[in-house]
Order: C-alpha cells, then sequence, then structure tokens
C-alpha cells in the first residue's frame, strides 16, 4: 500500500518538475558553457540593425531639451488629420503585456501619471495580460468594442499578437504600439527606445576600454530565446569576438539572485580572477557584485542598469561601472503620440527614441536615496506632479 | 566486543557518494585546497539541507511538503516589505517570519490530518496560494529592502576560537541538524518514523498518528521559515528565490535513501543529500557543464533512487550476506 503511493507520488512529483522547469531548451549543448573561442554569430544578429542602433547612438535627438521622453532619432513623420477629433473627452485604452516585473510596475506608474497631466484625457482603460498572449489577443478585442479614442498597446510576443493589432487597426481607431515590435506596419506609430544591439554595445565596448587585453570577462544572461535579450547578447558577443578579451563564460541566471551570486562565486574559485562583467539586465548586478564582496576579492569592471540599489552601491563602493538603461521614460511617450494624432498634428512612423547610459561622471545625479531599491532612475518622473509617491 | 558507529539503515550509500563528490570537487577545483573551500561550500547548501530536514519529517511520516519553495518566497518578500531597510525592525521581522512558517505548516498538517486531503494536494494548493498571495502583494516586483543584521545570517561570518570565521548559516545548520537528529532517537521521532511505516500499528499501539504527522509539516514549515531568513541573507530581496527549492527538497531526501511514502530513512541521510546534490551541481559548474543540465539530473537522481528503493528488498538480499543474529526487531510484516 504505501509502496504503491510511494510510487504514484513520485511519478506526479516528476510531471510537476517537468511543468516547472523553465529552464530553456539549449540548441547547442555545452555552447552556454565556458568557451572562449564561442565566437559564432548569434542567430539574432543583424548586422543591418545593429549598424543602423550603434550609428543612433551618436546622432541628435530632435525635440525639446531635457525631455527626452519627447524627442525623435531621425523621425519620418507621418500624416495624422484623419484621426483628428476635437474636443477633448478622450478615452485613452490600454492592452498592457504585463506588469511582472519592476521595470514594467515603474513604467506603468509614470503613465498613469502621464495622463492625469492632460486633462483632455476623460477615462484611462488599463487591461493587464498577465503576460499571456491569449489573455492579451481577447484583452485587445475587447477594447475595440469600447469606444476607445486611440489604443496603446505593449505587445506580449511579437508574432502571435501582430493579427490582434491588425484587427484592432482595422476599427479605424488609431494604434500606437510601444516597447516590443509587431510584424506590421498598420499602427500609427511604434514607439521604441534606439534597442537591444545599443544596449548590449553600450556594455561590452565598456568592458573592451577598462578590461586589460587577455582579461577574463564573465556574461551573465537571465534566459535565452526573448528577442530583446538577445540582441543584446548578440551586440556584446560581435564586440567581444572582435576584442582580445577572454569571455571565460556566459551563463543563464533565471534573474534569480541566489543563482547569481553562486554563480559568480563559482566563476571567481575557477578562474582565480574575473576582470569584468557583462550583464544583459540589472535586476540581479547587485547579487553579482556582492559575490566578489564575499570572496574578498576587488570588484571588477561592471556592467549593470539603471536600478536604484545597483547606483547607490555603485557610487558607495567607487565601483568601475556603466549603466545602459532600456529608459521607463519611455511609457510617457504613448500618452504624448495619442494625443499629438488626436489633435492631428504629425507623428514619427517609427519613434525612436534616445537610449541615454549612465556613466562613472553622471552616476551621482542618477541616485535617489529615498526610492526603493528596484526604482529605475531614468523614469523621466522627478518632475511629476506627486512625486515621488506613487513610485514608492 | 568492537564499538561501531551506528548508522541508521540507508545512510552508508549516500555518504559514499558524497565523499566521492567532494574528492571531485578537491580534484576539480583549486578552491577546495583549504578548508575554507569547503566551509563555503557548506555555506551555499546550509537553506538546502535545512529544507531537506524539514522535508524530512514530512516525508518519513508518509506525506509531502510542496509548499516550501513559494514560503521561502514569501517569507523573503514579507520581510523585506516589512523591515524597509529599517534596522531595528530586524530582530520583530525575524520572529514574524518564523511565525508565519509555522503557522503555514499548522494549516497544511490541520487540512491534512483533519480534512483527509492527502498532503500532495493540499501542499500544492498551498504553494499556489503562496504564490498568488506573494504576487497580488508586491504585483510582481517585491519592494522595500533587508536590513544588514537580517542579512547577517546568511551573509555574515561568525570568528569561533579554534576553526576561525565560521559563516552564521553553517553553525545555524548544524544547530538545527543536531538537534533533528537527537530528536529522531527519540521516542517521539521513532513514532513519527512508524506512522510512515505502519499507521495502523501506531494507532493500535495508542500512537497519534495525526498529532506526529501534523508535528511533521509544522517543523517543515518553521524550517522552510529558517531557509528563507538564510537565503535572503544570502543575496537579498529577489521574487524567484524559492523557484524549484520544493523539488530540489525532495530529491535531496530520496537522495539519501529516504524512502518516498515514508517509513524509511535517517534525518543524517536526508541531510547529506542535499550536501552532495549542491556539492554535484558544483562539480558540474567547475567541470563546466551547463547549467540547464541541472533539472535533468535531479529527474535522472529521483528515478534512480525510487526505483532502487522499490527493487530495495529483493536486491539488498541478493547483494547482502545474512547479517549474524543481530538482536533488531524486524517489524513483522502485517
Amino acid at each position: 500500500m504505501t509502496k504503491r503511493w510511494a510510487l504514484v507520488a513520485a511519478a506526479s512529483v516528476l510531471a510537476l518538475a517537468g511543468c516547472s522547469s523553465d529552464l530553456p531548451e539549449d540548441t547547442n549543448p555545452g555552447a552556454a558553457a565556458s568557451s572562449g573561442s564561442d565566437t559564432r554569430k548569434s542567430e539574432f544578429f543583424d548586422q543591418a540593425e545593429y549598424d543602423r542602433q550603434l550609428a543612433f547612438r551618436n546622432a541628435t535627438p530632435q525635440g525639446p531639451e531635457g525631455k527626452p521622453w519627447e524627442q525623435m532619432l531621425e523621425p519620418e513623420m507621418v500624416d495624422t488629420t484623419k484621426f483628428a477629433k476635437t474636443g477633448g473627452k478622450y478615452t485613452l485604452c490600454f492592452s498592457n503585456a504585463a506588469v511582472d516585473n519592476p521595470w514594467r510596475q515603474v513604467g506603468l506608474k509614470t503613465m498613469q501619471q502621464e495622463v492625469k497631466l492632460h486633462p483632455e484625457i476623460s477615462d484611462f482603460v488599463v487591461l493587464d495580460a498577465e503576460a499571456k498572449d491569449d489573455k492579451q489577443i481577447s484583452d485587445i478585442q475587447s477594447l475595440s468594442g469600447r469606444n476607445c479614442s486611440a489604443i496603446v498597446i505593449s505587445p506580449n510576443t511579437t508574432a502571435t499578437l501582430t493579427p490582434a493589432v491588425e484587427q484592432a487597426c482595422a476599427t479605424g481607431v488609431p494604434v500606437i504600439v510601444f516597447d516590443r515590435g509587431v510584424n506590421t506596419g498598420c499602427p500609427v506609430t511604434f514607439i521604441h527606445p534606439i534597442g537591444g544591439f545599443a544596449f548590449g554595445a553600450n556594455g561590452a565596448e565598456f568592458l573592451t576600454e577598462k578590461v586589460k587585453p587577455g582579461g577574463k570577462v564573465l556574461a551573465l544572461r537571465i534566459l535565452p530565446g526573448v528577442d530583446v535579450l538577445e540582441q543584446r547578447w548578440a551586440a556584446a558577443n560581435e564586440i567581444f569576438a572582435a576584442s582580445e578579451l577572454d569571455v571565460v563564460g556566459v551563463e543563464f541566471t533565471d534573474g534569480d539572485a541566489a543563482k547569481t551570486k553562486s554563480i559568480v562565486a563559482d566563476y571567481i574559485q575557477r578562474e582565480g580572477e574575473i576582470n569584468g562583467v557583462w550583464m544583459d539586465a540589472g535586476a540581479t548586478a547587485v547579487a553579482a557584485v556582492e559575490a566578489f564582496q564575499d570572496a574578498g576579492v576587488e570588484v571588477p569592471a561592471f556592467v549593470g542598469e539603471d536600478q536604484q540599489d545597483f547606483l547607490r552601491l555603485w557610487v558607495d563602493e567607487g565601483l568601475t561601472a556603466v549603466a545602459p538603461t532600456y529608459p521607463t521614460y519611455q511609457w510617457r511617450t504613448p500618452v504624448i503620440a495619442a494625443l499629438k494624432i488626436l489633435k492631428g498634428e504629425q507623428v514619427p512612423k517609427e519613434w525612436v527614441l534616445p537610449q541615454p547610459r549612465i556613466t562613472g561622471e553622471n552616476v551621482k545625479q542618477y541616485v535617489q536615496q529615498d526610492m526603493p531599491p528596484l526604482h529605475y532612475a531614468m523614469c523621466g518622473c522627478e518632475g511629476m506632479p506627486g512625486y515621488p509617491g506613487p513610485w514608492k | 566486543m568492537t564499538w561501531r558507529p551506528r548508522l541508521a539503515e540507508g545512510t552508508a550509500p549516500v555518504l559514499v557518494v558524497l565523499l566521492l563528490l567532494l574528492v571531485g570537487l578537491a580534484i576539480a577545483g583549486p578552491a577546495y585546497d583549504e578548508p575554507s573551500g569547503y566551509l563555503a561550500l557548506l555555506k551555499r547548501a546550509a537553506p538546502l539541507m535545512i529544507l531537506a530536514i524539514g522535508q524530512y519529517f514530512v516525508i518519513v511520516s508518509g506525506g509531502f511538503d510542496l509548499s516550501v519553495g513559494a514560503l521561502v518566497t514569501a517569507g523573503v518578500v514579507i520581510a523585506a516589505r516589512l523591515i524597509d531597510g529599517n534596522e531595528s525592525a530586524t530582530t520583530s521581522v525575524i520572529l514574524l517570519v518564523l511565525g508565519f512558517g509555522l503557522l503555514v505548516g499548522l494549516v497544511n498538517g490541520l487540512i491534512t490530518t483533519k480534512l483527509l486531503v492527502p498532503s500532495f494536494i493540499v501542499t500544492l494548493g498551498m504553494l499556489l496560494v503562496l504564490d498568488g498571495a506573494t504576487f497580488l502583494w508586491t504585483d510582481g516586483a517585491p519592494r522595500g529592502a533587508l536590513s544588514a543584521g537580517f542579512r547577517t545570517f546568511g551573509r555574515g561570518a561568525l570568528d569561533v576560537p579554534v576553526l576561525g570565521e565560521v559563516p552564521w548559516s553553517v553553525l545555524i545548520l548544524s544547530a538545527i541538524l543536531v538537534a533533528a537528529a537527537l530528536f529522531m532517537r527519540s521516542g517521539t521521532g521513532r513514532a513519527l518514523v512508524a506512522a510512515g511505516d505502519n499507521e495502523a500499528a501506531v494507532r493500535l499501539s495508542g500512537g497519534q498518528v495525526d498529532r506526529l504527522r501534523l508535528l511533521g509539516f509544522v517543523l517543515s514549515g518553521l524550517l522552510a521559515a529558517v531557509a528563507s531568513i538564510l537565503l535572503g541573507g544570502f543575496a537579498g530581496v529577489s521574487a524567484q528565490v524559492g523557484n524549484g527549492l520544493e523539488f530540489r527538497a525532495i530529491t535531496a531526501v530520496v537522495l539519501g535513501g529516504v524512502l518516498l511514502g515514508g517509513g524509511r530513512g535517517s534525518v543524517v541521510a536526508a541531510a547529506a543529500g542535499a550536501l552532495s546534490l549542491e556539492a554535484l551541481f558544483t562539480l558540474l559548474n567547475l567541470l563546466g557543464v551547463s547549467g540547464a543540465l541541472e533539472s535533468a539530473v535531479q529527474g535522472l537522481i529521483i528515478i534512480a533512487a525510487v526505483a532502487y528503493a522499490s527493487l530495495g528488498g529483493g536486491l539488498r538480499q541478493r547483494l547482502r550476506t545474512r547479517p549474524k543474529q543481530r538482536n533488531t526487531a524486524q517489524p513483522a510484516p502485517s
């Protein structure tokens, strides 16, 4: 009796273990392991787009000084007079992919505050797709029947959401897509910062400058298969391959601080020293730095992101670091774009926002002691009425 | 008469596995030439070993506790939100987290024993409830920060005479392990194992099976809370900290030779199973094997260990020559 139950239970445990495992399908077994000679190009690498993004970094944006969320890089303006709707009392609708990470949390709060700045928006409807494609498809459909003046969409995934976005366009309501893209030109405007290649390159270039030739670099990635993150790594991989740096490991952390810390500690032991750490996102940067501190060795050159906990550590410990950003201020822009469209003003077909990076020279101005540790500094929200209340 | 160390049944194989892994580590990693390397390994393994000890109490008495991973996450997230970087709140929040673990264990145990819902379902439900509640409360992004005092237990070390710097987590682990081993030699401990082996016999001989099982769940919940304090201290606030820990703990217990379904196995072996698992992953990493293999390895271990246990009876008799007239009272098959 007991034994039979034991087998049933064990089988169920295994089945569950299978379900809950979110480890990647590894198409190149062993590739994630330590091979400094891993210089194959990523399948996500696109030379033309890479060159375009790297050029954007040095382009001068158009738009008001000091308000990067209203700025645009090399815009190609389109006419929107057919969407013009006078009189105000707009209903702005927003289909959000998810609010399941601090970046999206900060973003959504910033967007809500932006809406409050515009009295002509009488109603702001937000549907959260909880990171599920099917939920977002039905969300978009239900928005189509809600008398929206404009629909803002932050798609969960690119390919799956494309038909849903096309359907929304077909209703004649102006559609604005931001953050992640879709494979259709039907939205009036697509808003996004420069992109993943520029993000990855900003960090990798910093390491090629700060780490001596032959120095050992550890690359930490969250998980494979997400295009935004893959682009970041593809760019870094490209730059490392052309450099004299020795990439001793490329590891996936699942965004888990404890796992990150263990991985870094293992590498410090295995390699004796690590001279630089590249990360595709900064959420676990503090844990990675702590691994060096706890091992009693000097913290090497670091690539983090603009989260407060990392910025504070950077200033307090005097780190050699850089923070490429994927600015949360981009959540303000769709609201601004929607109002421009409803007033019949021109907007760019592709609204490319500047994507600043935080360096040793300017890091102090981004440290905000009283903000939560996971708050993103690049929210462009400091001047908004009510700050910092809603972001805390 | 020669004195022999008394090892509970099933302890020897896992100790051999552990020894082999430690030798492997010494060969593979230069850091394992000196004790500090092993101390670091022990520090990292401490939370899992504590979870495995808790899981052992439930498994050996015939149940499962799948809620521990979610409980660890909840503990860390609650602590961060309540402490919010405020040093003076540390002590009260630690007590609160321990109390929360106790409460969750109590609920698991009461539903299992009083409402007669299989523990597998109860704790699976608890896992989902805790996951959902944590998500709802944090909106997906943990807020607040842990104080330096809270983090000491997972990150800091204490200067112990003779031994030098010993991590707090290792000291806490040692205390828990000794207490658990002593407890399992007590009458209550033996009754706990018996409840997993033959419920009817325990009941007929006047044992309180429900109370024993309840105790197992409460201990598991409490130890999961301890693990969450150590893990939160080790790596800081994270909403992913407990992901998959329940399966890791179960794998560790099974690797320690504890019979799924209860009734057999020792708590020291369960802890050794956890240490072996952590040593194995460290070794794989040192050898440059991709981290993606970890779940595959875990799966293989569970299958192999359960298969070994079910074959066990016959296999052992074939492998082992019959021990000479020992006065062990084998429970008669009922």
